[in-house]
């Protein structure tokens, strides 16, 4: 009843390419910016900020640059933790360099680092196909994480190679380390990644983005049609790794704070990275921030749920939440393999017709 | 100790540890053969079927707790098939049957839940304490030939050897000359064919299932029989990757022959080009080999020829 | 969207839980652990826990508490995992009423996590024998604790154990010490030390990386046995521990030319290689097996009501005696707290005073069942590390038991203490924290 678009005409093509055609989605998504940014950070307590709020976002930041890569061009990658680990050593870097430069440009300069790095371990992705692949971004995966654990520059010869993130002001304000408001963090990140949905909303939808679907739907096809594969999965693997870059210095910054490469980026991370894309759904903006809020979301839920709520051992619930998440994300596939995002969609569908479905 | 020799003890122990890995990349062949799904669960498999062998042998167990006695070990491995095929079963039941046709990603994904379902049910099943696996296996080196020849060879890894190569012979056998095997060397190369003859694709993935969880159950044996059963035993799956993707996804030979160029390539790499640089190589070595193999055969050394077609 | 609306305020009150959660009547003391019972690591995180829980439940039971107020002993899953551990400390940090008193991560990543919190959360962190070394130097980690003795202390003191079996320091020269390690912040401690005894010394050092897990250790063994050291070490942890014990047999390396660090000395770690493993050392700093007073009084106040949290016949083992001289000492501590500012209601703040003029003697170890069970302790601002004594323990096969084998050393401060002072320095100027001055 609400959400119908009849009677929403489109009298130019700018309102016809819009992001969001439709008057109840624009409403919707502006009203959740309006509550993210100017709701929230009034309520937001340290708790929510540092184990929910902020792992969701980078997660979903993270999710994002896979999306692109996999959901959009179909190039499987499981070195998600690898170019996470290039950002955030980047930024380590950059920032005992250039202290005075402002935080948000040393990120940006972070992710562009990761994006160089991600194109050279994309390059056998012009040969290599499918799980084939998967080899490819795991060299990077293993040798760089290797290659910063193992060489004393990167993390400033501290004598265990663990690198913690100094104190940052960004106008002003902290927004690393634990002086840091729950606040500042949080809209730091927030603001962060709120340009960069946007602007990955508007990729895919344009030239480069369909591109890339076209790769991904069948290459040789899309070769045929005059899209160069070269530049096609190239640029798919840039794009990615500096949303990834982004995501992994906000990780090590803002959310973590300090971080040791063998545990914060293994191979875990990766898969963690690839989980919440494909629950969240592929090829999918929405996809990602669903698929973050299932997979760091949910094992805190249960967990607080059986500790908090029923009582069970710490232990005990830790292994049934694990086994709960297992035979939920079983469950979700079973109902809707093509991830959160359909079910939205699908929810959406119904809501044009109801309450009259016919 | 003579240069040579260390040479050859090096690359002896590259051949024996490509066997273990081999080992675990088999059952992950298998099922990928078979049904195109890339079992991400195989490594949580291993652990699960030791951790049910160990509790038939121990006094500390269920199975001890229930009947009041432990069985021997040449009944305890054949009772553990049996669970491992009974899960194989309640796998294809609940989980496989509702996603037939899915793309290969959400299978994948799905076989992702099943790991960490059998992650915390063997767990809450068994506990999380290391649990010493003892079938009577020999352990420690070879006395001969470290005696004579001042040569270590590891007899766990003899008999692993020995174990893998009638495994792999079985498996031969069973694909080239039963029925089971030839259907299901038919559901591998189509499906929609193979179902319009009359296979059962149902039963084909029990059935493909149980073998690939008798192959973890060895694979858990060897690998638990060295470091204990413990969860960290899952984790193997990871050393199987690159094995898998040189040898390709598809094909059991591949598997083997995978394993011992890995396992040779990553020793002599760790022996003789770690010490340069600062060690630990040998995990990003294994991925760089396989990248190398791949990029002139981008279908793993055994895959099917990649055929595309517009 | 009704239903979705239902889901998401459901899901924000469970969320909230832990937050609104606990509202006790009475003032009870909050103990807090982050446990690990999952994961990779889980062996070692039982025993561990499991002390925790037993000494704590003993208190309440036996003594109502400390000095008459209840204990409340908040667990958390870490799982081993940082992230989780960070998910668990703000879960758990201001639990009513007292607040965490003081905070024990048993990982050193997740230490590493928590030390710059800790200034600001004012809560202490009780990181016995792990996590950062350099937080010894009090002036500039206020709020951490790492005594008895640090990793670096520890590498200097077996080397010590070392040269006595070799014939005193001077022959240490010429020798070949190799060091096995877990390729991570934890097992990289060592190294400086190392490096820096080997130069002092004149003996050969190596070190040879283990990735996490460890399953496969051949490259490294066989180097070891190709190269033929003198002595090996070994910073282990996990299922890395059981593969190099078995992989020093399979070669023949001597089981008592083989010291692991204290985290690599458990029962876990030794009997799934069996007879092999027989006559293997490690570093410790307590005693092992189960027949001191205060273990009777579990078994008595804990087990006997079906309170215990793990098995009766454990109690004793090496990891789970590590956890109840963890919790000892910080219950000596708040005990202390009360003393010093003279209330039975700390807070964590004061609960660091009292970990900093916490003094533990052998009379009073004896007072508590554990007599000895390790040294006495005495803690000053400027020392956060005490008295660094570590000794060396083998295990017999055969009796399935470990003992000390001998005297705890006292470590060469002369060594480890310029190590401290520069990367406590490092930290200090890169976190922009000024030294407190101590007296």
């Amino acid at each position: 009843m609400f959400y119908r678009e009849n009677g929403q005409f489109k009298s130019s093509y700018s309102s016809d390419q819009a992001i969001f055609p439709i008057a109840q989605d624009r409403a919707f998504v502006i009203g959740i910016l309006l509550v993210a940014f100017c709701g929230v950070p009034f309520f937001i307590n340290e708790y929510w900020a540092n184990a929910i709020l902020i792992p969701l976002l980078v997660y979903a930041l993270a999710g994002l640059g896979l999306n692109i890569l996999t959901g959009y061009c179909g190039q499987v990658s499981l070195g998600t933790g690898a170019f996470m680990a290039v950002g955030a050593y980047a930024s380590f870097k950059l920032v005992g360099f250039f202290p005075e430069v402002n935080y948000l440009i040393l990120i940006f300069v972070s992710g562009l680092v990761t994006a160089a790095v991600g194109v050279v371990f994309g390059l056998p992705s012009l040969r290599i196909k499918g799980f084939y692949l998967a080899v490819a971004t795991l060299a990077a995966q293993f040798f760089l994480i290797w290659l910063f654990n193992k060489v004393g520059w990167f993390y400033d010869h501290s004598p265990t190679g663990m690198i913690t993130v100094r104190p940052i002001d960004f106008f002003g304000v902290r927004v690393t380390g634990p002086e840091a408001t729950p606040a500042a963090k949080y809209l730091f990140t927030l603001t962060i990644i709120a340009t960069l949905t946007l602007t990955a909303k508007n990729i895919v939808r344009g030239r480069v983005g369909r591109s890339w679907m076209a790769i991904r739907d069948m290459d040789i096809a899309a070769e045929l049609i005059g899209i160069k594969p070269l530049q096609a999965k190239l640029s798919a693997f840039a794009v990615s790794s500096f949303y990834i870059g982004v995501a992994g210095a906000l990780y090590f910054g803002v959310y973590l704070g300090s971080v040791e490469p063998l545990e914060a980026f293994d191979i875990n991370q990766s898969f963690y990275v690839l989980f919440i894309i494909i629950i969240g759904g592929l090829g999918s903006i929405l996809g990602a921030f669903l698929g973050a809020a299932f997979i760091v979301l949910l094992p805190i839920l249960m967990k607080n749920l059986m500790v908090g709520g029923f009582g069970v051992a710490s232990g005990t619930a830790g292994h049934v939440e694990i086994l709960l998440l297992g035979a939920l994300i079983i469950f979700f596939l079973i109902v809707e393999p093509h991830g959160l995002a359909r079910l939205w969609q699908i929810a959406k569908e119904k809501l044009r017709l109801w309450p009259f479905p016919h | 100790m003579a240069f040579d020799l260390f040479l050859l003890e090096v690359v002896i122990s590259g051949l024996m540890t490509g066997v273990m890995y081999s080992l675990v990349a088999l059952g992950f062949v298998l099922i990928f053969k078979a049904s195109g799904v890339f079992n991400f669960a195989q490594g949580v498999l291993a652990l699960f079927a030791a951790l049910a062998l160990y509790d038939f042998l121990a006094e500390d167990g269920w199975f001890f707790a229930v009947f009041g006695f432990t069985l021997p070990v040449w009944l305890a491995i054949p009772a553990t098939a049996l669970i491992m095929i009974f899960l194989a079963w309640v796998i294809e039941r609940a989980v496989l049957r509702f996603l037939v046709k899915q793309e290969e990603i959400i299978l994948f994904m799905a076989t992702i839940g099943l790991a960490f379902v059998l992650e915390g049910l063997g767990d809450l099943l068994f506990g999380s304490d290391v649990k010493p696996l003892d079938i009577g296996i020999p352990q420690g080196a070879s006395d001969l030939l470290l005696d004579n020849f001042n040569l270590y060879v590891e007899k766990l890894e003899i008999v692993a050897a020995a174990t893998a190569a009638v495994l792999v012979t079985a498996l031969a056998i069973f694909f080239q000359k039963t029925r089971v095997g030839r259907a299901l060397r038919a559901v591998a190369d189509d499906h929609q064919a193979a179902l319009s003859v009359g296979i059962s694709l149902n039963k084909i993935w029990v059935i493909v299932w149980s073998v690939s969880g008798i192959v973890a159950l060895v694979a858990g044996i060897m690998w638990g029989s060295k470091s204990g059963v413990q969860f960290s035993l899952s984790l193997i799956a990871l050393k199987a990757l690159p094995v898998l993707i040189l040898g390709g996804f598809t094909s059991v030979p591949g598997a083997i022959v995978g394993g011992l160029i890995i396992g040779v390539g990553e020793k002599l790499a760790e022996v003789y080009v770690g010490p340069l640089v600062g060690g630990a190589i040998e995990n990003w070595f294994a991925y760089v080999l396989a990248l190398g193999f791949l990029l002139f055969r981008p279908q793993g050394l055994f895959g099917e020829r990649i055929i595309e077609r517009v | 969207m009704n239903l979705r609306k239902l889901t998401g305020v459901a899901v924000a009150a469970v969320l909230a839980l832990p937050m609104f959660a606990s509202h006790a009547n009475a003032y009870e003391l909050v103990i807090p652990t982050l446990d690990y019972r999952t994961g990779p690591y889980a062996p070692n995180g039982i025993p561990l826990a499991n002390a925790y829980s037993d000494y704590i439940n003993l208190l309440n039971e036996r003594d109502g508490g400390i000095e008459g107020v209840k204990i409340k002993h908040v667990d958390c899953e870490t799982g081993y995992n940082t992230k989780k551990g960070v998910e668990c400390y703000e879960n758990i940090k201001n639990t009513a009423p007292s607040r965490a008193l003081a905070i024990q991560p048993f990982s050193t990543g997740i230490t590493y996590q928590l030390i710059p919190k800790s200034a600001v959360d004012e809560i202490p962190i009780f990181s016995m024998g792990y996590g950062r070394t350099s937080a010894a130097n009090g002036k500039v980690f206020p709020w951490v604790f790492n005594f008895p003795a640090t990793y670096w202390s520890q590498a200097t003191a077996l080397v010590q154990y070392i040269a006595d079996q070799e014939g005193g320091m001077a022959s240490l020269k010429g020798k070949k010490i190799y060091l096995v390690y877990h390729n991570s912040a934890y097992g990289k401690e060592p190294i400086r030390t190392l490096e820096a005894l080997a130069e002092k010394y004149g003996f050969e050092y190596r070190g040879l990386p283990v990735d996490h897990p460890g399953q496969e250790q051949k490259a490294t063994w066989l180097q070891i046995r190709k190269e033929r050291p003198d002595w090996v070490l070994m910073w282990g942890w996990g299922v890395m521990n059981q593969v190099a014990i078995k992989e020093a047999a399979s070669i023949r390396f001597p089981m008592d030319r083989f010291i692991g660090v204290w985290w690599s000395g458990s029962e876990n770690d030794v009997l799934p290689a069996g007879e092999a493993a027989d006559g293997y050392l490690s570093g410790a700093f307590h005693a092992a097996g189960g027949d001191f007073a205060l273990h009777d009084d579990i078994r008595k106040y804990v087990y006997d009501k079906g309170m215990g949290a793990g098995d009766r016949d454990r109690i004793g083992e090496v990891l789970y005696n590590r956890g109840l001289v963890a919790v000892m000492w910080t219950v000596e501590a708040i005990r202390n707290a009360m003393k010093i500012h003279g209330t039975k209601e700390v807070t964590p703040a004061m609960v660091r005073d009292g970990f900093e003029s916490l003094e533990v003697d052998e009379a009073r170890l004896a007072e508590l069942g554990l007599k000895d069970f390790t040294y006495g302790i005495k803690i000053t601002c400027e020392n956060h590390e005490g008295p660094g004594r570590v000794a060396v323990q083998q295990w017999d096969a055969k009796a399935k038991k470990w003992s000390m084998v001998s005297k705890f050393y006292e470590p060469l401060r002369e060594i480890t203490a310029p190590l401290i002072e520069a990367d406590s320095m490092a930290y200090a100027k890169e976190n922009n924290v000024t030294p407190r001055t101590c007296s």
